[in-house]
């Protein structure tokens, strides 16, 4: 069967079960466009082509599938580099195709050429120029088969013009040995060794700490966590990366590590003589300064990815598997810590003492985002999926929502990237509608990407944004204040301009706005009840709000600053 | 890539405490670039770097890298590289365990005067003329890089026009390998 380069391609996404593609046109891509109107992909035409990255992202986050994002070359291939450094970071699976311009074109400074191999080798875990259209096939088996194993991460497939237009025999690699990947060799076999000094080491252990991060998620290990946690009664902790990889209601569960982590679970940390770490990187904002981070504990570490061995922190034994196999490994073995008795004790001393808290809000305003996270939580159905963007909102979000299931926290860690939150909700929402899906934004975030709300209305993808409106870029105010002497440089937003309501209007949305508890209430029964459009909710919080606790960074953990009603006594 | 400053009267090819990596890859375009781009962006220091078409394959290379264990952990710079797609096999070699090698160019300015001192000095080095004209002569050697380090020292007393090194490639002695990943 002769097939174009186009069609040879979109054919091969639909050989890999893609079923939605996030993407814009232009011109080098524009070939492939046309096949895709006699394909059963659903495409999702975006308003800017870092909304395609970042839905593709939302989607695999919900999902655990592959997202996929296709954007024209020169600037549509750069605006995607964001969502591609963020996919990058967080270790999400992530397929990209970029139009080029014509090989014979190539370094010519051809019109919307731009080298974007060059510019991503950093940013992704590899890409490819494909040279020819029977080339095609594989370009795209051997991206899904990079996206998709060992340790996750994006995969750019630039597509010349001309090789879209050309034509070819129709092929698929049929296995593995065909995608002329001989480098690349995700899993090893798995070291008895070293699982038998894991479990000596937690045999040993009078305080260990379980340091769970995004790997047990991206390697479906919850079952096999929770089966684990619960026969060794060992404590939790679950990254940024890993909220909802264990129920944040397991009595187990010290929830958030981290510069803005519960007190009880930073100082379990702190305080540990173990810590199993699974799938998590020694990150600085969970360590803090690095040379005070759990200095008596011995470390286990778990990762599929040998590079993350002695990166941060050297580990006493390394063991390169994927989570969950580790887990069962442990549990075959029947490794069992000492009586933890005296340990809990500990830990239960300081979650009674400073659990997470903020002070209540006054009846007639302004709100209190904590608050407003909580009040939108209790009346979410259960499994509800919530993004947000990055900053206090982010932290509070983290902390405030009780995430009880994976695949139900889609948010940017690694990279940081404020506006992540609308479009990454939309591809949650298109890649799971059967969900209810909440971003929880703040105002600055939700001013870099706000358009994609558009998209949203368009497709019918019906979302809820609530945004947490204290008129400033709040994690840079909180620094100026706690740390520049309350020297307030550029940070200033206005709660008015632009109106958020009118402006979700004009987007097809439903606008509603809160400044007071009531209306509050009221606002988010609202939402809950429009399920056929996006809804946009103005929350009119406190400004000086900050987010508590927080260890300033570069700091010790042991210099945890808890919230300000907390204080009185030796902290 | 970071070139650290070598120390006076130093080597400034015989770090104390460098590795060689011999690290077979897939023979595709930008495959340097994403080596080079990696040691760029972690911070590692490349002492020398030699790229050929490697013995086995036309499919493959073989890139000789002399990195400076100092500036990471190896281990990190094995792992980091070992993610590249298009890295097959890196075989790390310590120095002492290596049969090193690598070659100098040099053209030195000649006259009456300094050619029985050129003699002796290429002489003694074991270097060869392999060009000639009446006012300059080229010589090479291939050897050791401290024979190499000898000889560029020896002629800085003459008037050199220009000096090449390749930077060195290098084999494991005989039976004393430690490959750190699987053959392909």
């Amino acid at each position: 069967m002769e097939l174009t380069g186009a069609q040879a391609l979109i054919k091969s996404l639909e050989q890999q079960g893609v079923d939605t593609v996030f993407g814009l046109p232009g011109g080098a891509i524009l070939p492939v466009y046309d096949p895709l109107l006699d394909s059963s992909i659903r495409h999702i035409l975006v308003r800017h082509e870092q909304g395609a990255g970042h839905m593709a992202e939302g989607y695999a986050m919900a999902t655990g599938r592959a997202g996929v994002a296709m954007v024209t070359s020169g600037p549509g291939a750069t605006n995607i580099v964001t969502p591609i450094t963020n996919a990058h970071m967080d270790s999400t699976p992530l397929v990209v195709i970029t139009g080029q311009v014509a090989t014979s074109s190539i370094g010519l400074d051809a019109f919307q050429e731009c080298d974007i191999t060059g510019i991503t080798m950093g940013v992704t875990k590899h890409n490819f120029l494909v040279q020819s259209a029977h080339e095609l096939p594989r370009a795209v088996a051997a991206a899904f088969h990079l996206a998709t194993t060992g340790r996750p991460g994006p995969v750019l497939i630039d597509v010349p013009k001309d090789v879209a237009q050309s034509t070819m025999e129709w092929w698929y690699p049929s296995g593995i040995e065909e995608l002329g990947l001989p480098g690349y060799r995700p899993t090893v076999e798995l070291d008895e060794s070293a699982v038998a000094r894991c479990v000596a080491l937690i045999e040993s252990s009078e305080r260990p700490v379980l340091y769970v991060g995004g790997g047990t998620l991206k390697s479906r290990a919850t079952a096999e966590l929770l089966a684990f946690a619960e026969r060794t009664r060992i404590p939790v902790v679950t990254t940024l990366m890993a909220r909802g990889a264990f129920p944040d209601s397991h009595d187990q569960h010290l929830g958030m590590p981290g510069m803005h982590g519960v007190y009880a679970a930073v100082t379990a940390i702190q305080r540990a003589d173990l810590l199993i770490t699974l799938g998590a990187r020694f990150d600085d904002r969970v360590t803090g300064k690095i040379a005070a981070f759990a200095p008596d504990a011995k470390v286990i570490h778990v990762d599929i990815d040998r590079a993350e061995f002695g990166k941060i922190r050297r580990p006493d034994v390394a063991l390169q598997t994927d989570v969950a196999t580790a887990l069962r490994a442990f549990d075959a073995a029947g490794a069992r810590p000492r009586n933890l008795d005296g340990w809990w004790r500990e830990i239960r001393s300081w979650q009674a003492s400073y659990p997470l808290t903020y002070d209540e809000p006054e009846v007639d305003g302004p709100l209190r985002p904590q608050h407003v996270i909580e009040s939108i939580a209790r009346t979410a159905p259960a499994g509800t999926i919530v993004a947000s963007g990055v900053g206090q909102h982010q932290m509070w979000t983290a902390q405030h929502w009780p995430f009880e299931e994976p695949n139900t926290w889609v948010n940017s860690g690694g990279a940081g990237t404020m506006g992540f939150g609308v479009p990454a909700a939309i591809g949650a929402k298109a890649g799971r509608p059967d969900r209810t899906v909440w971003c929880i934004d703040g105002d600055g975030c939700f001013q870099m990407t706000a358009q994609e709300l558009v998209t949203a209305r368009s497709e019918g993808i019906p979302i809820k944004v609530a945004i947490l409106n204290n008129a400033y870029l709040g994690m840079v105010r909180q620094w100026q204040e706690m740390f520049y002497d309350e020297r307030y440089s550029e940070v200033y937003l206005s709660p008015d301009l632009p109106d958020y309501v009118k402006w979700a209007e004009a987007m097809g949305c439903v606008g509603l706005r809160a400044t007071n508890v009531k209306e509050m209430n009221d606002v988010i029964d609202e939402a809950n009840t429009i399920n056929d459009v996006p809804v946009v909710i103005d929350f009119r919080t406190d400004s000086a709000e900050k987010v508590f606790p927080m260890v300033p960074a570069g700091v010790s953990n042991d210099d945890i600053l808890v919230h300000p009603s907390q204080r009185g006594g030796a902290r | 890539m970071n070139v650290p400053e070598p120390f006076a009267g130093e080597s400034t090819h015989s770090p104390v405490r460098h590795h060689i990596l011999s690290v077979l890859v897939e023979n595709k375009s930008g495959v340097l670039a994403r080596i080079a781009g990696l040691f760029a962006r972690r911070g590692f220091n490349i002492y020398s770097l030699a790229v050929a078409p490697s013995e086995s394959h036309a499919r493959y290379s073989r890139v000789t890298i002399v990195v400076d264990a100092e500036s990471a952990p190896l281990e990190q710079i094995v792992g980091q590289l070992d993610k590249l797609v298009n890295v097959v096999d890196i075989t790390d070699i310590a120095p002492r365990e290596a049969v090193e090698r690598e070659l100098l160019l040099a053209t030195i300015k000649t006259d009456v005067a300094n050619r029985t001192p050129l003699l002796d000095t290429l002489g003694n080095a074991g270097a060869a003329i392999v060009d000639v004209d009446p006012g300059a002569v080229t010589v090479m050697l291939a050897g050791t890089p401290s024979a190499c380090d000898d000889l560029e020292r020896a002629l800085e007393a003459f008037a050199e026009v220009e000096l090449h090194r390749t930077g060195r490639v290098a084999l494991p002695r005989l039976g004393r390998s430690t490959p750190t990943t699987p053959e392909p």
